[in-house]
């Protein structure tokens, strides 16, 4: 027996490969760089494999564009249209993600444990400290995640679904873990995600039998033809498709599979919370609408039901839990779902404007995401006694300055302390909201309206009704940081703030210690009035990164089309 | 549709094709004059993003950048004007095409102005009031250290005004209502660290959400059913296109958006509030543009109206009870901002009745419109100017009097009085009688429609004068009420410096002239009519000089009714305790209490009880149980297992509903 190599497109691989390589490549760097030039090797190395990503997402454009794209690996990657527009937009926003996380603020310190892998409190972990141990796996980490999610909707068959679901989220479950304060808190969140996300993969292993079972291959085009063809309509098809389509639903945070993402996107170090709440959920999007516009199209009738339970469910619950949040990384991590249900409705539509809608959503989401998560990653915490106020060398501040300032009561008066930053917040939130002239608004209307096409009027209606509703709690931010004062000055005690600057308040402080588990609620109690909020000067990376961001939300928002014509230009999944 | 020729590029000369009959598709122009349209919104823009770029550097003469802006804007709108009134009259309206602004397979959008008499009548206004409060503020805000930023969001807010009126599509449209809601939610919480102000500010915002909600509905609606967002598509024989109660559904969220915006009923409870605001703010934003942006969505929106009976009469219907109800709040109030906000509210509900009355009303709605926001911005001007030489007070129990003190401000609030009154020869009785006249014609033959509408409008009139001849007697006539300051020195009234005079005399010419000006030999109706369409004038219930004399005589019972109250006998200076209906109209007939109970409440339980549902009942299968077996209780709380394993039910539990619904549906 002889055994024939597959004839393989290196080309078209290299956006998926220079990422992997690298991230293969980061780690023999922490093994034997010597520590004091690890970390800028690391840097260097990551933006530059991120940005040959995307340089190599750019050379294959325009073949694509004509040919329609191709398939790779015998079938098992699918490199078409959809696919660089994805791998393009996931390549951009770890850029962006990626400045953050390398940001180590005015206080010389990331968002990350010097030595993650040690017991929080141990011995080990004091040893590490005065040793000055301090491991960047952080970088090697973020590209192998980004690798698993630009395979994800590039996939051809389910087995490859399968692995780079695994690939893209065993580092994400480390990345969980791995925050600098709140450690417990942090490696909480990660076991969480972690036992969840097995339980999820799980689910969509099983359906990937069942779909086997039923049409005898794993390959899309194959299931689709079996799927097809008039037979009686098997409950094992049936069952399998609703799996499989739960273990990516499980991934975007959609009701009710959803209950990890308040929790982790709290626990997550800040800077990876921004990173995993645009770029998963985009990759996780893409191959949903994979999955559903080329595997299920003819399962449309059963399948729509799931659909759009799962649709309204997410719109309303994402909407009117998020109204009671009191802590700004769970009130985005709300909202993040409502937004799954959103970008859901563009995907039921089943038409090439939702292809193109879900895609443009996506990414004005993901940019907002990155900047609004970038901004609490700056407002911090700082310990009054530690410092006085007008001491502002570097030395002051690593000494007082605390974690973020996540209690929403922290935030009131920020547009007065510091205007561009709140402005800049503000203009992410407007994008959220779907307010017009913020790239948010044309995605919104993009998706509503393929959903209309589509002829999924209600789920339309339900989107604009709660996004009319959404747009409550963002304005009340806004409220807040412009027309409350800060905290410490109108009263020592906290909640008091926030209620008057918002009526639900009253509801908030009731549900704090409800809302979550009870051992998050312990470690994240209100702040103590010891502290103040303090914006922290950003190196620079991460002031970058949030104007790229607002930028991209203003131009997206006024001339979105270019951008659009790029997207639909090549918005077709190949057979 | 021989007009929607593309001129994207702007390089193509104009394109000049007759239209033959009124429809709302314009002809598409450029180059010439109609190619600095632009500059309509553009120099109010740029003003803003420089006063708002600088910062302090421009603390110095940014107010008069401002200034400029907006006077050069009416400069810009008056010689577009011109030009348009050069041409026939059908030929008055055009569309000028901006580019494309989104374009991507199912959603093409082009942005693009239409200029026709319409927009521009409400160019002109925006634009010329606009500049006169301009000049006014710079004086009122004259002591106020951000007085460029107020300027600032003052021509943001001119601008938006522009983009409203001169948009060609419902989603440009959309913009500019957005854009006014921003600024006059900016302006209105201009005084933000006092905080009733920064409350106000978001109870507006609030009510103004809803009614865009309607907006965004309707246009989905009209998506869905027009392929198209734009007036030339789909206001151009809406019938044709959709069924009666599709476009009822389109009519009425329509209204429900005309009606956050200008506080009918019911969605009123956020004018009187926003009197908070700097009273410059009150005079262009609550009385002269933005409050009637509805009215013109409704006028714009004809096409979809006519086709839609029922709603329409529904519109009649909300601008009646509005109509009542801001005239009777206005009778109670002793705050006098707040008082002249009740009148607004009512005046224009006589613009949205008149604009449901179908292309016989129309004209005279915008016509009103145009006379009340004269006369109704001069009166603010005045109150503002009395509370500039009172200290800042607002209760009218304690003016009185104040005639001799301020006789220019007097004689130009007379003016305004006047007008609103509808007197002849000033400007509100051209305008409101046609009102009165039109209601009384019955509609479809419907003769019951004509006898109701009419007698609330002629109510209303009786009403009106009676409480503005109660405003007026007691701030300027009457004896003295006035205390000392709040620093214990003597209150000594004084007359505003001439920078905010010249505009109330401005305002006070137009309160006078405008109406007769206008309204001879059917000007305005005429200039309106390529826009509203001719309308047969069908014949009232009653003979029209039966009409004027019965609108006159409860006029006049009104005014002297108020005479005898509160110019000749004595204003006790705390309110005495009144009847109950007096009593409920000084909380506004309980509208906030009313909106509690009907929207506020059920919304928080509703929040309430799902994210009850949410972390109570689904955690609440493992927490009861905790609970009823005592100490596991405890344990499984520690535990932190415990709530993972929550979530994996949750993800278990929605799987098997999931299954089961497919199935059942399958089979």
């Amino acid at each position: 027996m002889t055994f024939t190599a597959p004839d393989i497109a290196w080309g078209a691989l290299s956006p998926v490969l220079i990422v992997l390589a690298a991230g293969v490549l980061g780690v023999l760097v922490e093994a034997f760089v010597p520590d004091r030039v690890r970390r800028p090797v690391q840097l260097v190395l990551t933006f530059g494999a991120l940005v040959g990503s995307i340089i190599a997402v750019a050379a294959l454009w325009s073949g694509v564009r004509s040919s329609g794209g191709r398939d790779v690996l015998e079938g098992s990657l699918l490199v078409d249209g959809p696919t660089l527009v994805l791998q393009g937009a996931l390549g951009v926003l770890t850029l962006l993600a990626l400045l953050v996380v390398a940001d180590r603020t005015a206080t010389g310190e990331d968002a990350f444990a010097p030595s993650a892998a040690s017991v929080p409190g141990s011995e080990y972990e004091d040893l590490a400290r005065r040793k000055g141990i301090t491991q960047t796996e952080v970088y090697p980490l973020l590209l192998l995640a980004t690798g698993g999610m630009m395979i994800l909707p590039a996939t051809g068959d389910l087995l490859t679904l399968f692995v780079a679901l695994e690939v893209l989220s065993l580092p994400l479950y480390l990345l969980t873990g791995m925050a600098r304060r709140r450690r417990l808190l942090s490696q909480e969140a990660a076991l969480k995600y972690f036992l969840l996300g097995a339980f999820a993969s799980a689910l969509l292993i099983f359906g990937v039998a069942l779909l086997y079972g039923y049409a005898g291959s794993l390959r899309y085009s194959d299931i689709a033809a079996a799927v097809a063809t008039p037979s009686a309509l098997d409950p094992l098809l049936l069952v399998g498709a609703v799996l499989l389509l739960v273990g990516l639903l499980f991934k975007v945070g959609a009701v009710p599979f959803h209950a990890w993402t308040p929790d982790v996107y709290q626990g997550a170090p800040t800077p990876i919370t921004g990173f995993m709440a645009a770029c998963t959920k985009i990759a996780a999007f893409g191959a949903l609408l994979r999955v559903y516009y080329t595997v299920f199209p003819s399962l449309q009738w059963d399948l729509d039901v799931v659909l759009w339970t799962v649709a309204i469910a997410t719109m309303v619950l994402g909407t009117v839990v998020a109204l009671v949040q009191t802590d700004v990384k769970r009130l985005l991590a709300y909202s993040s779902i409502a937004h799954a249900g959103f970008v859901l409705t563009g995907v039921i539509a089943l038409d090439d404007a939702g292809i193109s809608a879900v895609l443009f959503y996506l990414l004005a989401y993901g940019v907002a995401t990155i900047g609004a998560f970038g901004i609490v990653w700056l407002v911090r915490e700082r310990s009054v006694s530690a410092a006085s106020d007008d001491d502002e060398s570097d030395e002051a501040l690593r000494a007082s300055v605390l974690g973020e300032a996540t209690h929403l009561s922290q935030w009131a008066g920020l547009g007065r302390t510091s205007p561009v930053l709140a402005g800049a917040f503000a203009l992410f939130l407007l994008s959220f909201a779907g307010i017009p002239l913020t790239a948010g608004f044309i995605g919104k209307f993009a998706v509503f309206s393929a959903a209309v096409e589509g002829g999924a009027w209600p789920l339309a209606l339900v989107g604009v009704l709660s996004s009319a509703a959404a747009a409550f709690f963002y304005v009340r931010i806004i409220v807040l940081m412009y027309f409350t004062s800060p905290a410490h000055e109108s009263a020592p005690d906290a909640p008091g703030a926030v209620e008057a600057g918002a009526p639900t308040a009253g509801a908030d402080v009731a549900l704090t210690t409800d809302d979550g588990a009870g051992a998050v609620a312990t470690l994240v109690a209100a702040p103590a009035p010891t502290t103040t909020t303090t914006v922290v000067p950003s190196e620079g990376l991460a002031a970058v990164a949030i104007g790229v961001c607002a930028l991209v939300t203003v131009v997206l928002g006024v001339f979105p089309t270019p951008v659009l014509d790029l997207i639909s230009d090549v918005a077709r999944f190949l057979p | 549709m021989h007009t929607l020729t593309s001129v994207a590029d702007g390089l193509v000369p104009a394109v000049t094709l007759a239209t033959e009959t009124v429809s709302p598709v314009g002809e598409t122009v450029s180059g010439g004059i109609f190619a600095v349209a632009p500059l309509l919104v553009g120099l109010p823009l740029a003003s803003a993003a420089i006063l708002l770029l600088l910062g302090r550097r421009a603390d110095r003469w940014g107010h008069w950048l401002g200034v400029l802006a907006s006077g050069g804007a009416f400069v810009v709108g008056l010689l577009t004007f011109l030009r348009i009134l050069d041409r026939p009259a059908d030929e008055r309206v055009l569309d000028v095409h901006l580019g494309t602004w989104i374009d991507a397979g199912a959603f093409h959008l082009d942005a693009g102005m239409r200029l026709d008499p319409l927009s521009l009548t409400f160019v002109l206004l925006v634009t010329f009031v606009g500049t006169l409060i301009h000049v006014y503020s710079v004086a009122y805000m004259d002591h106020d250290a951000d007085r460029r930023r107020f300027f600032a969001y003052l021509n943001l807010f001119v601008a938006a005004m522009l983009v409203l009126v001169l948009a060609d599509s419902f989603l440009l449209l959309f913009v500019g209502w957005e854009g006014v809601g921003l600024a006059s939610y900016l302006l209105i919480g201009f005084w933000n660290h006092h905080m009733p102000y920064a409350v106000a500010a978001k109870k507006a915002f609030v009510a103004n959400r809803i009614g865009d909600v309607g907006l965004l509905i309707a246009m989905g609606l009209m998506f869905a059913h027009f392929g198209a967002l734009d007036f030339a598509t789909v206001l151009d024989d809406p019938g044709a296109h959709a069924s009666e109660g599709t476009l009822t559904a389109i009519g009425l969220m329509l209204l429900l958006a005309a009606c956050g915006k200008s506080a009918q009923f019911p969605l009123q409870s956020w004018l009187g509030d926003a009197m908070a605001g700097p009273t410059p703010v009150s005079a262009l934003i609550h009385a002269a543009t933005m409050v009637t942006a509805g009215v013109y969505l409704i006028v714009r929106s004809g096409g979809v109206f006519e086709a839609a009976p029922t709603a329409q009469l529904v519109v009649v219907i909300i601008g009646a009870i509005t109509l009542l109800f801001g005239a009777i709040v206005g009778c109670a109030k002793d705050d006098i901002k707040k008082a002249l906000a009740a009148s607004t509210m009512s005046q224009i509900g006589y613009m949205v009745l008149a604009a449901g009355l179908g292309p016989i009303g129309y004209a005279f709605a915008i016509f009103h419109l145009v006379t009340h926001g004269f006369f109704k911005a001069g009166m603010f001007l005045g109150a503002g100017s009395v509370m500039h030489g009172m200290d800042d007070q607002v209760d009218m129990r304690r003016f009185g009097g104040l005639a001799p003190y301020m006789k220019i401000t007097w004689i130009t609030f007379m003016m305004g009085w006047l007008a609103i009154l509808g007197i002849p020869p000033f400007a509100g009785f051209f305008s409101k009688d046609k009102i009165i006249e039109a209601a009384f014609i019955p509609t479809d033959g419907a003769q019951w429609r004509a006898w109701v509408f009419g007698t609330v409008t002629l109510l209303g009139a009786g009403i009106t004068a009676f409480y503005m001849s109660r405003l007026f007697f007691m701030t300027f006539e009457g004896e003295r009420r006035w205390t000392t300051k709040k620093d214990g020195s003597e209150q000594h009234p004084h007359e505003s410096p001439a920078l905010m005079t010249w505009p109330m005399i401005i305002l006070a010419v137009g309160s006078v002239g405008l109406g007769l000006v206008l309204s001879l030999g059917g000007r305005f109706v005429g200039w309106l009519e390529p826009v509203t369409g001719h309308a047969e004038h069908g014949e009232p219930v009653l003979p029209a000089w039966l009409l004027i004399a019965l609108t006159l005589t409860v006029v006049i019972a009104g005014l002297v009714l108020a005479w005898r109250r509160y110019a000749v006998s004595t204003v006790p200076v705390v309110p005495p305790l009144g009847t109950s209906l007096t009593r409920a109209a000084r909380v506004d007939l309980y509208q906030d209490a009313v909106n509690d109970a009907v929207l506020v409440e059920p919304g928080q339980h509703l929040t309430r009880s799902l994210v009850y549902a949410d972390h109570a009942v689904v955690d609440g299968g493992v927490k009861g149980l905790a609970h009823s077996t005592v100490g596991l209780g405890s344990l499984l709380r520690r535990a932190q297992t415990g709530y993972v394993r929550t979530y994996a039910a949750t993800m278990l539990g929605g799987l098997l509903v999931l299954l089961v619904v497919v199935l059942v549906v399958q089979s």
